[in-house]
């Protein structure tokens, strides 16, 4: 269980988060939804500690994630950026691999490759993919890629960052369902922000409502379209008028 | 009044901004080093770090060495001929390509070659998110990126100052012999005869000090690299001018120490 009581974070006098409580149950899938720029990211980056918060506490399963081994804490997580971030120097299987390849999860090179040539199946690519750099792939390749990296090491934890932006709506919808799958088959606890809402309805199981650095509204996705709550009435509906300024 | 001390507090700051970034690169030159003392160990980034360094920087350390030889031949000789000293072209050109333009001009090639790719790269990776990526795979940056490419550098630069010091000989011996009228053995033996192994040992370990400097330099402004095309711009540019200027800087005090009793 991931647990964040009272996070704030700014940026020299630009408050970002500002007071943020919220839990993420074993096996539940979060979506963090909210406007561009509203600390989405931020928050994702304080939980995986390449940020560090100005106050408050973040635990995973009791522990605080500021005191914890990082490595042992690290190789729990998962993680598909919102950019790929793929390895530009390295092919796509030691991308895949690369955890594999080193540290303490390290593994003979011939299993490594054979497990990323696995989890490229699993993501939908074909084992020619394999040897080919991250240049020569398209977006959603890449989204796939990343994708098969983060559950190479088959984590506990796993963090999408805009898991569709940038892709067309058809590469969104395989991407959707892949993380969806791959959660469940899993049993991971997974993180996602995003602001696309086709994303929201496949992948959450409960959604967070980031604006004005709090988490203004939380609950089932189920409920999410009855909440009442007018920050998510807003967002869903995509209305200029509302408490969401549309210049921000 | 604060027409007056505006100017001061500028200046001020400009002074603690400085002195605060020598502090921020010699903490990080610091790290680097404890990061290739300690495990783990990358050395597939190593080889890879010497090969990029050292191999691909041959030819431009060649043919800037060549040239240059062949110029400091000219110049004695044109410059020696005012007090009928043409004959110590042999001797002042393996003198002054060992100790001084040799090393020189190997760390400002590497400064202009290596700084830049190494800055741009991690820049890149920076702004891309790759470095985050890294954390998230339980590695390192500073001993992923940094370790291997400042012992590569370290390692491989006094090599390269070695190289271009005998290749830049070599360009005085052909202008001497071919155009000054030099005979090709007498030549060769005045070289090897003048030269002491405290000039060649002073010559390497100022290319590995040069080598130093160029790779902290560009991966202190790569992992320090501001946002987009133009945060990567500006920390290969940055990168680069600091490398030159602390090269030349280390070049004084190296020359001082070896040389000015």
């Amino acid at each position: 269980m991931i647990e964040l009581n009272n996070v704030h974070k700014a940026f020299g006098s630009k408050r970002v988060l500002d007071g943020i409580d919220l839990t993420i149950n074993r096996g539940e899938s979060m979506v963090i939804i909210g406007g561009s720029g509203t600390g989405k990211s931020v928050l994702l980056k304080c939980v995986l500690g390449l940020m560090t918060q100005d106050s408050g506490t973040i635990t995973l399963d009791g522990e605080d994630t500021s005191k914890v081994d990082r490595d042992a804490f690290l190789a729990r997580f998962g993680m598909l950026f919102q950019g790929g971030a793929l390895f530009d120097s390295l092919p796509v299987w030691q991308n895949v691999a690369f955890r594999l390849l080193r540290g303490s999860l390290k593994r003979p090179r011939d299993e490594a490759r054979e497990i990323a040539v696995e989890k490229l199946r699993r993501v939908g690519l074909t084992p020619d993919v394999a040897d080919l750099f991250p240049s020569e792939l398209s977006g959603g390749m890449q989204k796939r890629v990343g994708l098969a990296r983060a559950i190479a090491a088959e984590p506990e934890i796993i963090f999408f960052d805009e898991p569709t932006t940038g892709l067309d709506p058809i590469m969104s919808g395989v991407i959707n369902d892949l993380i969806r799958e791959i959660v469940v088959e899993m049993g991971a606890t997974a993180m996602t922000i995003t602001h696309d809402m086709s994303s929201v309805r496949v992948i959450a199981d409960k959604i967070a409502m980031l604006h004005d650095g709090r988490i203004q509204w939380t609950g089932p996705v189920s409920e999410m379209d009855a909440s009442g709550d007018p920050y998510v009435t807003q967002f869903i509906s995509g209305s200029a008028e509302g408490p969401i300024e549309a210049v921000r | 009044m604060t027409l007056i001390t505006s100017p001061f507090a500028a200046l001020g700051r400009t002074v603690l901004g400085f002195l605060a970034m020598i502090g921020r690169v010699a903490i990080f030159a610091g790290q680097a080093i404890g990061h290739i003392v300690r495990p783990p160990f990358y050395p597939r980034e190593f080889l890879s770090a010497l090969i990029n360094v050292g191999y691909f920087s041959l030819p431009v350390v060649g043919l800037t060495a060549i040239f240059t030889g062949g110029a400091l031949a000219l110049q004695i000789y044109s410059g020696g001929q005012r007090f009928s000293a043409e004959a110590v072209v042999p001797q002042i050109v393996a003198i002054g390509m060992v100790r001084e333009l040799g090393p020189v001009l190997v760390g400002l090639m590497i400064a202009a070659r290596v700084t830049s790719s190494i800055a741009a790269e991690i820049a890149t990776m920076k702004v891309t998110e790759q470095i985050d990526a890294l954390v998230t795979l339980s590695t390192h940056p500073m001993k992923y990126l940094t370790a291997p490419r400042v012992l590569a550098a370290i390692l491989v630069v006094p090599a390269l100052v070695g190289i271009g010091d005998v290749i830049g000989i070599m360009g005085g011996y052909i202008v001497g012999t071919n155009q000054l009228g030099f005979a090709p053995g007498a030549y060769i033996t005045n070289t090897w005869n003048f030269l002491e192994a405290s000039d060649l040992i002073s010559s390497l370990i100022k290319g590995a000090a040069f080598g130093f400097i160029a790779a902290v330099m560009g991966c202190y402004h790569g992992m320090n690299s501001g946002r987009g095309a133009q945060g990567v711009g500006r920390a290969t540019k940055t990168s680069v001018e600091a490398a030159a200027v602390l090269i030349l800087a280390a070049n004084f005090l190296l020359t001082n120490f070896f040389f000015a009793t």
